[in-house]
């Protein structure tokens, strides 16, 4: 038997549902806002992985400042010249060079080449570890526990088997999530044309740098004197800096580098295909 | 009269935030600048006398009529919901930029406790009709008041030297806390 009770309960409930369920919906003829179809467009045409690569909350703020046309086509750095393309062809504008923009690994100091001076057993993060200066004698070197590779969205990078994150230039979309995690600023991004790079962030002494370790930065200045253009490459804060404004993207400089940290068009070679066939089952990531 | 007493009351005498420490969460989280402090608190006021109305309606016509008073605080929260969804829809027609800086915090009215507190008050206290109005415009004002005036300290605060430890949440709960100790300077001030 079912209690009178029971039933008007039931009935007072569900009687409150179907009329705020009426009224809403009402309201929500009465009150419905007409979004702009060229963002939702926009939106459809962008890659909606919210990687915040092109500076703003998430792909939807990108759209509406596109519809606004407030930002560039090529603001996308992970769609590249196919979402430019795509956004061009949407807001009726002239097609636009989107240059790919690819994470560079700024240090080549792994297992094999840096000196290690202490042991580290807390948590296994590179910003945990950058707290007490990680295990590596190197204060600007990678702590090697992969934030960099958890951070990435699109399995583009991995760590090798000498301690070190590499990217993969197939995978890569420029998004910046990597730069971003990494606690030392080992990581930056540059645009696919440049292959000249100085792969040390080292900032002591030549004397001291060279102690710590092997691929360092001395500030001996060879690289400077052999750069084509005066002034392509500066020292600054004993690390060999390149203007890439003026320096031309040659082999030049690299020539008579002791330490070959400063390399040209090495990392281009790597892609997740070659990595994962040379290396199998390197432990990706922590 | 009473109804004077009774909006002072649970403006500022029994101030919802900072006497009941209702609602504590939109207090911290969008307490940070002046403007969306004010916003909010004019969006939680418009939906607080809402629901004072509809929850004295609800109250008196189905729940007190056909005796079900396990019922009160389900359908009231309910109602809340409903009526929240009507204000979001309400404010992203009429006010785009207010529904944007607002954000998550507009929802998140439905979940204010302040706002099923202001309901269940009223009826615990069996307000009439127009009491419990003055109730709910009373204890928005409060709240707005105590967010406005929490929001101004903070973005004070923006250049004051703050020991490091303090930064961010720690300072804001602390002025939370004095706000509160000098709000119960009010206490006195009469009693309803």
């Amino acid at each position: 038997m079912l209690d009178a009770s029971f039933i008007i309960s039931v009935l007072a409930m569900g009687g409150l549902g179907v009329f705020f369920a009426v009224f809403l919906s009402i309201a929500e003829k009465k009150f419905h806002v007409e979004e702009d179809p060229l963002v939702t467009k926009l939106l459809g045409a962008l890659p909606n992985t919210n990687c915040g690569g092109c500076g703003y909350a998430g792909c939807a703020m990108l759209a509406e400042k596109l519809a606004l046309k407030q930002v560039s086509i090529n603001s996308c750095t992970a769609g590249g010249q196919a979402v430019a393309d795509a956004i061009a062809g949407i807001l009726g504008v002239g097609s636009m060079k989107a240059e790919r923009i690819l994470a560079v690994v700024l240090c080549r100091g792994g297992e094999a080449e840096a000196v290690k001076n202490a042991v580290y057993r807390g948590d296994k993060t590179c910003s945990a570890a950058n707290l007490t200066g990680g295990e590596k004698g190197c204060a600007y070197s990678c702590i090697e526990y992969g934030d960099c590779v958890s951070a990435c969205n699109y399995e583009a990078m991995a760590m090798d088997s000498n301690g070190l994150p590499v990217v993969f230039y197939d995978k890569c979309v420029g998004c910046g999530a990597c730069a971003r995690a990494c606690p030392r600023d080992i990581i930056e991004m540059h645009p696919e044309s440049r292959t000249l790079f100085v792969y040390c962030r080292n900032k002591d002494k030549g004397p001291v740098a060279k102690k710590l370790c092997k691929v360092a930065c001395i500030a001996c200045g060879l690289c400077v004197k052999d750069c084509k253009t005066q002034g392509g490459i500066n020292l600054k804060d004993n690390l060999a800096v390149i203007d890439y404004e003026l320096c031309p993207q040659d082999g030049e400089p690299i020539k008579r580098c002791p330490t070959t940290c400063i390399l040209f068009g090495e990392e281009e070679k790597m892609t997740s295909e070659a990595f994962y066939s040379s290396t199998p089952k390197v432990a990706a990531g922590r | 009269m009473r109804v004077i007493l009774i909006f002072i009351s649970a403006a500022v005498i029994n101030n919802f935030v900072l006497t009941y420490f209702l609602g504590i969460c939109p207090f911290l989280g969008v307490s940070k600048r002046l403007d969306t402090a004010v916003n909010m608190g004019f969006a939680t006021t418009f939906v607080m006398t809402l629901t004072a109305v509809i929850t004295w309606l609800l109250n008196e016509y189905v729940i007190i009529k056909y005796n079900l008073p396990f019922l009160q605080t389900v359908s009231y929260i309910i109602a809340i919901a409903a009526l929240v969804q009507f204000v979001e829809m309400f404010i992203k027609k009429s006010s785009p930029p207010l529904y944007r800086s607002l954000g998550i915090y507009l929802p998140l009215i439905t979940t204010n406790c302040a706002v099923l507190g202001l309901a269940l008050f009223a009826s615990l206290r069996e307000y009439s009709f127009i009491e419990s109005v003055f109730f709910g415009v009373g204890t928005g004002v409060g709240f707005t008041l105590a967010l406005v005036v929490m929001s101004g300290i903070r973005e004070e605060l923006d250049f004051a030297e703050v020991p490091k430890s303090l930064q961010g949440v720690p300072i804001a709960l602390l002025i939370a806390g004095m706000l509160a100790l000098a709000f119960m300077g009010f206490a006195g001030l009469l009693s309803v």
